[in-house]
């Protein structure tokens, strides 16, 4: 089933420019962990912060609105979020911990909830887990490759990069470049390439920019937590609101020897086949070498 | 004896016959907890179950008792028949009993706890290595005799180098919340939960180094960092996005590659959690 199992799909945009002035799309993430901050249904978030290099994340334990918003923004290399995750539970002290992260740290915390190995004291202090839509991810070395050598932008420079319309992005040094997001798949992570869900299908909440215009968020509810806290935000008036059928793919026929374009939904179904689809034909070709590929990765 | 036909099935064993499932304790709420399959008049049979102290530092047992107040849900869904350290009996009861739940690692220079270890295999229905130095030897593996106030005792080992091990508990110690959820798996007969701990690998050598060898080297590691926060001795710090591991820190207790998202994945568990 595309996009796993969930409740709701909505198109979201926060209100508070404070949040979207620095955030991704729609700010759906920060507004929604400061929101529960705010409401005490949270006592701090994992998130990406800044590193001690250019663009390379550092997993952050936020407890509080200003260092969730200054965690804002997609960083397109790994931030090891489950990481700290013991450190909030036993040395911040924390009982409510919010986990953001992508599908694959979805099913990491999930699986540290069932089968706490050493994850003593973490299974209920998990309050909330907000995924982010992903395709796949590069390493830093690998990202910093795409955006030096390939856009030709000093990495220290960059103010925001993002991955849409088949481009991969890069603002900073002055100007806007963008390659097409071809050259960058040599330096995707192998890993990703079993990874079938795009969509965090896993968390309480998963969105991402897919299917909705810039400034937009597809942001999906997929458990009554989920769908509860965001009900809550919308009803004191956090996000703008629109119905993804707005965003539906065009019924006039494709021109000749184009192919037809899809948006919305549609957009977003496509991709997350195109990644299952891929992850099955990963798995399949190393279990031909004999390798070892995760039992049940591709579901 | 229904549940072990079940789990025994597992392992490709032929149930006997088709015994009527086992019911929970009153476990209802408890998320960790799968829920309980339905099922109409069930009696319930509170399983015989022996804890079997060999050689480790009691903080298994700790860790059994840090369930806080479930500890009565495991406590109430079990019979204890010999605990050296929470109950009077002092030697395994007589005749056969149902679970043998094994912390430590037997002394091999030790003759009685050879015999214990073995002892407890024929008398126990299934026998647990509960921990680390049960399940993967641990710390144990640092062992080499000498020291006082028994010298001659430098072999530890784990248990499955002597005995059959029909489920491995990593971790040191392993969390309380995953003795829970393994007790009640066990009591309700849930096999699907208890799979990836009847795993023959989960048993026997394990270190930091199975992120190398089994993850990374199978280009399977997408660094979430999960091992490093499992890690009792902080022996993994995430360096680029991967494991960078400390030999010298590390217990060898397994609980990395077990907590690893990449080595096995309860998807069907996990669904189940979205409620």
């Amino acid at each position: 089933m595309p996009f796993g199992t969930y409740k709701e799909v909505m198109a979201l945009k926060a209100k508070d420019a404070k949040i979207t002035g620095v955030t991704q799309d729609g700010g759906v993430v920060t507004a929604l962990l400061c929101y529960a901050m705010d409401k005490g249904i949270i006592d701090g978030a994992l998130v990406a912060g800044k590193g001690d290099m250019p663009w390379l994340p550092k997993p952050m334990i936020a407890t509080t609105k200003e260092e969730i918003i200054a965690a804002a923004g997609t960083k397109y290399t790994i931030s090891p979020v489950i990481s700290v995750v013991k450190d909030a539970a036993r040395e911040y002290g924390l009982d409510k911990i919010a986990v953001v992260g992508t599908p694959c740290q979805m099913y990491a915390i999930r699986k540290m909830q069932l089968y706490p190995f050493g994850g003593r004291h973490i299974p209920d202090k998990i309050a909330l887990t907000i995924g982010i839509f992903c395709t796949e991810n590069f390493s830093y070395a690998g990202l910093k490759t795409i955006i030096e050598d390939h856009c030709k932008v000093p990495v220290e420079s960059v103010t925001k990069m993002e991955i849409g319309g088949g481009k991969f992005k890069v603002k900073g040094g002055g100007k806007e470049v963008a390659i097409p997001i071809k050259e960058t798949h040599k330096y995707e992570q192998e890993s990703c390439h079993v990874c079938s869900d795009l969509t965090a299908e896993f968390a309480d909440i998963g969105t991402g920019s897919i299917g909705t215009p810039d400034g937009w968020s597809t942001v999906f509810t997929r458990s009554t937590k989920g769908k509860d806290l965001l009900a809550k935000a919308m009803a004191d008036g956090l996000f703008e609101k629109k119905s993804m059928d707005e965003f539906k793919s065009p019924t006039t026929p494709p021109a000749p020897g184009k192919k037809p374009i899809k948006t919305g939904l549609d957009l977003l179904e496509q991709m997350d086949k195109q990644k299952k689809e891929k992850a099955q034909k990963t798995f399949d070709e190393r279990k031909a070498l004999g390798l070892f590929v995760t039992p049940e990765i591709v579901y | 004896m229904g549940l072990f036909d079940k789990i025994k099935s597992i392992f490709g064993a032929q149930p006997k016959t088709a015994a009527p499932e086992k019911k929970a304790p009153e476990s209802a709420g408890k998320k960790e907890v799968a829920p309980v399959k339905k099922s109409e008049e069930v009696k319930v049979t509170k399983p015989k179950v022996a804890y079997v102290h060999l050689s480790g530092c009691t903080g298994c047992l700790v860790s059994l008792a840090d369930t806080y107040e479930k500890l009565l849900d495991i406590l109430g869904a079990v019979d204890m028949v010999y605990n050296l350290t929470l109950a009077d009996a002092r030697t395994l009861p007589e005749g056969k009993f149902d679970i043998a739940i094994v912390e430590g690692g037997v002394c091999l220079q030790d003759e009685e706890s050879v015999q214990l270890i073995k002892e407890t295999r024929e008398k126990a229905g299934l026998v647990v290595a509960y921990g680390g130095c049960a399940a993967t030897g641990n710390v144990l593996n640092f062992c080499r005799g000498g020291q006082a106030n028994q010298p001659q005792h430098e072999s530890f080992v784990p248990i499955n180098r002597l005995v059959k091990v029909d489920a491995y508990l990593p971790g040191c110690p392993p969390a309380p919340e995953l003795i829970y959820n393994f007790c009640i798996a066990a009591v309700t007969g849930d096999t699907e939960y208890l799979k990836p701990f009847m795993a023959g690998e989960a048993g026997g050598y394990h270190c930091g180094c199975d992120l190398n060898t089994k993850i990374i080297e199978n280009a399977l590691c997408m660094g979430c960092g999960t091992c490093a926060a499992s890690c009792p001795t902080r022996a993994i710090e995430m360096v680029y996005g991967r494991p960078s591991f400390n030999n010298i820190r590390c217990l060898k207790c397994g609980a990395c590659y077990a907590a690893c998202p990449r080595s096995f994945l309860p998807v069907n568990k996990i669904k189940g959690m979205l409620v």
